[in-house]
C-alpha cells in the first residue's frame, strides 16, 4: 500500500520499499517470461525444444527462422502490412473529422452518436459473419485483401472516433478564438493550430488501430484462403500439421509479433494515452 | 470541457444570424461527420439486417434449393439447444472470470509500478508485451511451450506439487483458457489503471497526509473513488474485446474437448462454417447480438453518467 503515498513525499525509501521493488520486477519478468521463452526456442533446434528439463542452454541456430521463411511467410507478411496500413489510414481520415465535428458543440445528439459508434463495437463479430461471407461471395471478394481493409476500418472505427473526439477536447479554446479573431480561416486554424495539439492523440489512434488491425484473426480466418491470408491464418498451419514443431512455431509466432511488440515498446507513451482514450481525466 | 467547446464555435455562430447561414453553420458541423457515419452504418448495420432476414429462413448451404421461409422456427431451436446453452455459460465464465481477474491483477500492478524504483520503465515495457502479443500467436505458445503435459513449462514448474503430467488444455480447458486470457489482458487494465493514478493531483494525497489519513483511508476514501471512471472504461472495453474471443478458443482447444469450451462466437463459427446451416447460425447471431447489447448497454449507461458528472462540472 505505500504505492500510494509514494508519489507525494520521501517516506517510499523504507525496507517495505525495497522489498515491494524486488516483487514487483519478480512480477514483471513472470508476465515476460513466456514471451522470453517464445523467443528463446525460436532460436533452438527442434531436439532441443522438448526435453523433460527445460533446456536453457543450448547452441541457437537461426535454422527456424530459415524454415519459416521456406514454408513462405512472406505473402502472409505483405498481406499483413498492407491491410493494417490502409485501413489505418483509412480509419484516420473518416475517425478524425467525424470526431472534430463531435466535438465542437457537445448536444444531446452528440451523445447519441457516440453511443452509435460504440454500440457496433458490441455487435459480436461473429454474429454478422454469415451474411458478410454471403455478400463477399457475392461481390466476388472472397480471399480478396481490400474486404478485410473495409472490416478492419469498421472494426477501429468507432474506438478512434472516442478517442481522437478526446484529444480534440484537450485543445484549449481560447488558442483557436484567437486565431479566429486574427482573422484566420478554418483550414490555417485546423492546420497550424489544432493539428499540432492532436498529433500525439492522432499517433496514439493509429497505433491502436495497427495493433487490432495487425492481431485480427476471425476475419482473416473466416474470409480468406490463399491470396490475402494474413499472419494469424499463417499461424494456424501450425495447429493443424501432425507431429510437434515447437521450435519452428515459436519462431514464426515471434516472427509474427515482433512488429507489433517494437512499435508498442517505442511508443508506449502514446499507447498509455490512447488506451486511457485521454477521455478520462 | 463542455464550456472551452463551446467557445470555439461560438465567434462563428455569432455574426449570422440569418436562417441560411444558421443551416450553412449545421453543415458545416455535421458535414465532417458523415462520411465515417454513412459508412458505419453500411458496413455494421446491413450485415445485421441481412442476419436478421436469414434468421427466417431455413437454409443449408449443402443442400441447394432448400431454402424457405420458416419464420421463428430457428430461434425456437436456438433456445432449445443444450450446446448453445453450454457455449451461452461459457462466454459468461470467460468473460467475468478474464476481465475481474486481469483487472484485479491490473490494479495491484498499477499500484507497484506507481512508485518510483530503479527500473521502473524496463518493468513497465516487460509488462506491457502480453498484450502486444498477437493472439493467436500467444494462444500456441500457451498451448504447446507452457501448457503441454510432458514439455510444458507450468507442469515442470508445479512438478514438485503433484503436477508432473496433468493435462492441462483437456482436463481444465476454460482454466487454461482464461489463463492465457487473463495473461493477455492483465497489461491492458494495468495501463489504465496507471493512467489514472498517475492523473491523481499530488496535493490533495499531500492534504489527506497532513490531516493523518492512514495510506489505507487515502486509497480507499480518495484515490478508489479517482480511479473509478478508469476501472469501469477497462471493465466496459475488456469485456467487449473478451466476450467476443475466437482466437484463443480457436487455437488452444478447438472449443473442446467436446464442446466444453466452446463461447458463442465460436459455436456459431462452427454452425456456420462447420455445419452450413445460416438460418440457425443467424438465429443465433441475433440473439447473441440482443444479449450482448442488454448488457453493454447497463454497462454504458453507468460509464456515460459518469463522464457527465465530470464533464459539466
Amino acid at each position: 500500500m505505500s504505492a500510494i503515498t509514494a508519489q507525494g513525499g520521501p517516506r517510499q525509501r523504507s525496507a517495505g520499499g525495497g522489498l515491494l521493488t524486488v516483487a514487483t520486477w519478480i512480477i514483471g519478468l513472470g508476465f515476460f517470461f513466456p514471451v522470453l521463452w517464445m523467443v528463446l526456442t525460436g532460436f533452438k533446434q527442434e531436439r532441443d525444444a522438448y526435453t523433460d528439463v527445460p533446456r536453457v542452454v543450448f547452441a541457437p541456430t537461426l535454422q527456424q527462422f530459415a524454415n519459416v521463411f521456406e514454408r513462405g511467410v512472406l505473402p502472409y507478411l505483405g498481406n499483413s502490412a498492407f491491410a493494417t496500413l490502409v485501413s489505418t489510414i483509412l480509419v484516420v481520415l473518416l475517425a478524425t473529422p467525424a470526431a472534430y465535428a463531435l466535438s465542437m458543440r457537445p448536444v444531446k445528439k452528440t451523445q447519441d452518436v457516440l453511443f452509435f459508434f460504440i454500440s457496433t463495437k458490441m455487435l459480436p463479430v461473429a454474429a454478422v459473419i454469415v451474411p458478410l461471407y454471403v455478400a463477399a461471395q457475392a461481390l466476388s471478394m472472397l480471399d480478396n485483401v481490400w474486404m478485410l481493409i473495409i472490416l478492419y476500418t469498421s472494426m477501429n472505427l468507432p474506438i478512434a472516433v472516442w478517442m481522437m473526439r478526446s484529444f480534440f477536447q484537450e485543445v484549449p479554446g481560447a488558442i483557436v478564438e484567437a486565431a479566429s479573431v486574427d482573422g484566420a480561416s478554418l483550414w490555417r486554424t485546423l492546420w497550424q493550430i489544432i493539428l499540432p495539439v492532436i498529433a500525439p492523440g492522432l499517433a496514439a489512434t493509429a497505433l491502436i488501430c495497427v495493433i487490432f488491425s495487425w492481431n485480427e484473426f476471425f476475419f482473416a480466418v473466416n474470409l480468406t484462403a490463399s491470396n490475402a491470408a494474413t499472419v494469424p491464418v499463417f499461424l494456424v498451419g501450425f495447429i493443424t500439421t501432425k507431429g510437434q514443431y515447437f521450435a519452428q512455431l515459436s519462431a514464426a509466432a515471434t516472427l509474427a509479433s515482433l512488429p507489433v511488440i517494437v512499435a508498442g515498446w517505442i511508443a508506449q507513451k502514446q499507447l498509455v494515452r490512447g488506451l486511457s482514450m485521454g477521455a478520462v481525466k | 470541457m463542455t464550456t472551452t467547446t463551446a467557445n470555439v464555435t461560438a465567434p462563428q455562430a455569432a455574426p449570422g444570424g440569418s436562417r441560411a447561414s444558421e443551416r450553412r453553420e449545421g453543415w458545416m458541423r455535421r458535414g465532417p461527420l458523415l462520411p465515417a457515419l454513412v459508412f458505419a452504418i453500411i458496413v455494421t448495420q446491413l450485415p445485421f439486417l441481412a442476419t436478421l432476414y436469414y434468421s427466417t429462413q431455413s437454409w443449408n448451404l449443402v443442400r441447394p434449393g432448400s431454402r424457405q421461409f420458416v419464420g421463428l422456427a430457428n430461434y425456437g431451436a436456438v433456445f432449445a439447444d443444450r450446446t448453445f446453452r453450454e457455449a451461452a455459460l461459457n462466454s459468461i465464465l470467460i468473460t467475468v472470470g478474464c476481465v475481474l481477474v486481469a483487472m484485479l491483477l491490473g490494479i495491484g500492478l498499477a499500484l507497484l509500478l506507481d512508485r518510483p524504483f530503479r527500473g521502473r520503465g524496463i518493468v513497465r515495457t516487460l509488462l506491457i508485451t502480453p498484450f502486444l502479443v498477437m493472439p493467436v500467436a500467444g494462444a500456441l505458445l500457451w498451448k504447446t511451450t507452457m501448457f503441454d503435459p510432458i514439455f510444458g513449462i507450468v507442469n515442470f514448474v508445479l512438478g514438485p506439487l503433484g503436477f508432473g503430467d496433468f493435462a492441462w488444455l483437456t482436463s481444465s480447458p476454460l482454466f487454461s483458457i482464461v489463463a492465457a486470457l487473463v495473461w493477455q489482458w492483465t497489461p491492458f487494465m494495468m495501463l489504465l489503471v496507471l493512467a489514472g493514478l498517475q492523473s491523481q493531483s499530488g496535493e490533495v494525497l499531500e492534504a489527506a497526509s497532513v490531516d493523518g489519513a492512514s495510506r489505507w483511508q487515502t486509497f480507499v476514501s480518495i484515490t478508489l473513488p479517482h480511479l473509478r471512471r478508469y476501472i469501469e472504461l477497462g471493465v466496459l472495453l475488456g469485456a467487449i474485446y473478451v466476450v467476443n474471443t475466437f482466437d484463443t478458443i480457436y487455437m488452444m482447444a478447438q472449443g473442446g474437448p467436446g464442446t466444453s469450451s466452446a463461447n458463442l462466437p465460436f459455436y456459431l463459427y462452427q454452425r456456420a462454417f462447420l455445419g452450413f446451416d445460416v438460418g440457425q447460425a443467424a438465429a443465433l447471431g441475433v440473439v447473441v447480438v440482443i444479449g450482448t447489447i442488454i448488457v453493454a448497454t447497463a454497462a454504458l449507461r453507468l460509464l456515460f453518467r459518469s463522464f457527465n458528472v465530470e464533464g459539466q462540472s
